[in-house]
């Protein structure tokens, strides 16, 4: 009485089928990423040494290392997060904590659903115009920072008021219940337990920010500079840029310099994201309601 | 504080009364001309069918309502004989005077030892010394008969107790303020029977220390934990006598319908 009807058989041999097409095309997802991972381990890991990361290029950058560019990326990213973080953090703070949902709060998010979906190239419009020629910061280090610190401005104040709003709204009453001020609950209570959530945010800020190529190409990034910046005032080189340049403007480029630059690069934001991941996974296993 | 031997001087007194209590949702009305004298240092049970608006009264007496800035509200509530609604009042005094523990035991995710010291923290700037800390930390556990099974995992977070625990905990991080109100929406209705009791044993401990006003949706409950029962239905108040009375003799044929389960 239980054995198989004949329908029973095709409906299966059906499910087969599916299940192998669906996973399959699922498992067509993994190829480019381990087609690009495997070209540039390939045929960038041989030129990775310590001097190619922390010497300067020479002989027309056909020689050399990359630590210029290496150490501009860095400086990049890091004023872009000293402008960013607090203003982003701040922002979600308030529009997640004390905004009343008005027409105005409404402008605001509309705004910065907006701004999230400018073209990085407009933005480095925006970037040559405001901070480059208007406030008068030339081709700079502060120019690309900032300029690089509003195109991810609506990162961070997504990612920070997600974790806002998932601390859950029983701890704020709790707190109000007990004639706590807004600003105590948030202190005391509501931030500490959106922490994970804000710096996830900001560590895929980082890894955004230091690919980013156009935004930085007319506020502060230059081909090449003989001398490590010296200031926020001072030009430098980055990685995305340099990619660029030795993949196309230098003439008899060995073939393995632009692999190791572009190996560089994702690897600096492979780590990130990892480091990202591994601190979510920390934090929410100690975290208990 | 207040204690039974005086009761019969404090009777008279009241802990809450209200003139002419109207609130509205925006548009939908949820209380009508409420006028409630509730005594100090009893229990007052509230029970009704659901939306008849006890939690909305209790949420008004602490001014937890106002935050939605779409309730409107008009008349009086005096708490300890002084309008809360007065031009001189700051809300968080009247939040520190009247405690609220709600349905689901919601200890902050902190030491059990902190969530005792929070309320105390944020009114006093946190300036006080260890030894004064532990006391507070001591007595209010004490007073709600958790010290015992928790003083020696102080620092444990306070989400790891059991939900009767907890919501002792949350009853518990109220007195360090010294309110003279404690209002409880329904404190029982995530507990099992045996937590059920616990807490009603915990009630009639802290009776006469504090004005408790009790919301609940289980009749049996109001009648053996509660000294006066309101009953209230389409946010109005209906009938509002000793519980004793109200379960033998209630004076309204709608009174007499729902504690008889014809409607709930």
């Amino acid at each position: 009485m239980f054995e198989a009807s004949p329908i029973n058989l095709k409906n299966l041999t059906r499910q087969k089928i599916f299940r192998f097409l669906l996973g399959s095309m699922t498992a067509t997802l993994i190829l480019p990423v381990a087609l690009i991972l495997g070209t540039l381990i390939v045929k960038g890991a041989p030129v990775i040494s310590f001097d190619f990361l922390f010497t300067s290029p020479t002989n027309g950058m056909t020689a050399g290392g990359i630590f210029p560019a290496l150490l501009g990326t860095i400086l990049l990213v890091l004023v872009a997060l000293l402008a960013s973080v607090p203003l982003g953090v701040a922002a979600a703070i308030y529009l997640s904590e004390y905004a009343p949902d008005n027409w105005f709060t409404r402008a605001i998010n509309l705004a910065i659903i907006n701004l999230a979906g400018v073209p990085s190239i407009v933005h480095a419009l925006f970037g040559l115009g405001a901070f480059v020629l208007f406030f008068r910061f030339g081709t700079s280090i502060l120019a690309a920072s900032l300029t690089l610190a509003v195109m991810t401005l609506p990162v961070v104040i997504v990612a920070t008021r997600e974790s806002l709003q998932a601390v859950p709204m029983a701890f704020r009453e709790a707190c109000w219940n007990m004639g706590a001020t807004r600003w105590q609950t948030i202190r005391r209570i509501v931030l500490p337990n959106a922490v994970t959530g804000i710096l996830t945010g900001v560590i895929l800020e980082v890894s955004r920010t230091s690919g980013e190529t156009a935004p930085i190409m007319f506020t502060g990034a230059v081909f090449f500079l003989p001398f490590l910046p010296q200031g926020v005032f001072d030009q430098t080189m980055a990685l995305s840029l340099h990619l660029f340049v030795v993949s196309t403007q230098v003439p008899e480029m060995p073939e393995a310099v632009p692999y190791g630059v572009a190996l560089v690069l994702i690897g600096m934001v492979l780590l990130m994201n990892s480091a990202s991941i591994a601190l979510r996974m920390y934090l929410r296993g100690k975290k208990k309601w | 504080m207040t204690t039974r031997e005086n009761s019969t001087a404090i009777d008279t007194s009241l802990a809450i009364s209200t003139r002419k209590l109207n609130l509205w949702y925006g548009t939908f009305q949820a209380l009508f001309d409420i006028d409630l004298n509730i005594k100090q240092g009893l229990i007052t049970s509230m029970i009704g069918p659901s939306g008849c608006g006890k939690s909305t009264f209790l949420r008004t007496v602490n001014r937890i309502n106002e935050r939605m800035d779409y309730v409107r509200i008009s008349g009086e509530v005096d708490v300890m004989g002084e309008n809360i609604f007065g031009s001189d009042v700051e809300m968080l005094q009247v939040r520190k005077q009247v405690g609220m523990v709600f349905q689901r035991p919601n200890p902050l995710p902190i030491s059990i030892r902190k969530n005792i010291l929070f309320g105390h923290t944020i009114h006093t700037g946190g300036k006080t010394g260890k030894a004064e800390q532990d006391e507070i930390v001591e007595s209010a556990l004490k007073q709600v008969l958790l010290w015992d099974k928790v003083k020696d995992k102080l620092d444990h977070k306070a989400t790891t107790l059991s939900l009767e625990e907890q919501q002792k905990l949350c009853i518990a991080r109220l007195l360090p303020v010294k309110p003279s109100v404690l209002l409880m929406d329904e404190p029982c209705s995530a507990l099992d029977p045996k937590g059920t009791e616990a807490v009603e044993e915990l009630l009639w401990e802290l009776r006469g220390k504090y004005t408790i006003l009790i919301v609940t949706h289980n009749m049996a409950q109001a009648r053996r934990a509660s000294e006066e029962c309101i009953f209230m239905l389409m946010g109005k108040v209906i009938e509002h006598t000793e519980t004793g009375e109200m379960f033998l003799t209630p004076k309204h044929k709608e009174t007499t319908d729902y504690i008889e389960g014809r409607y709930g």
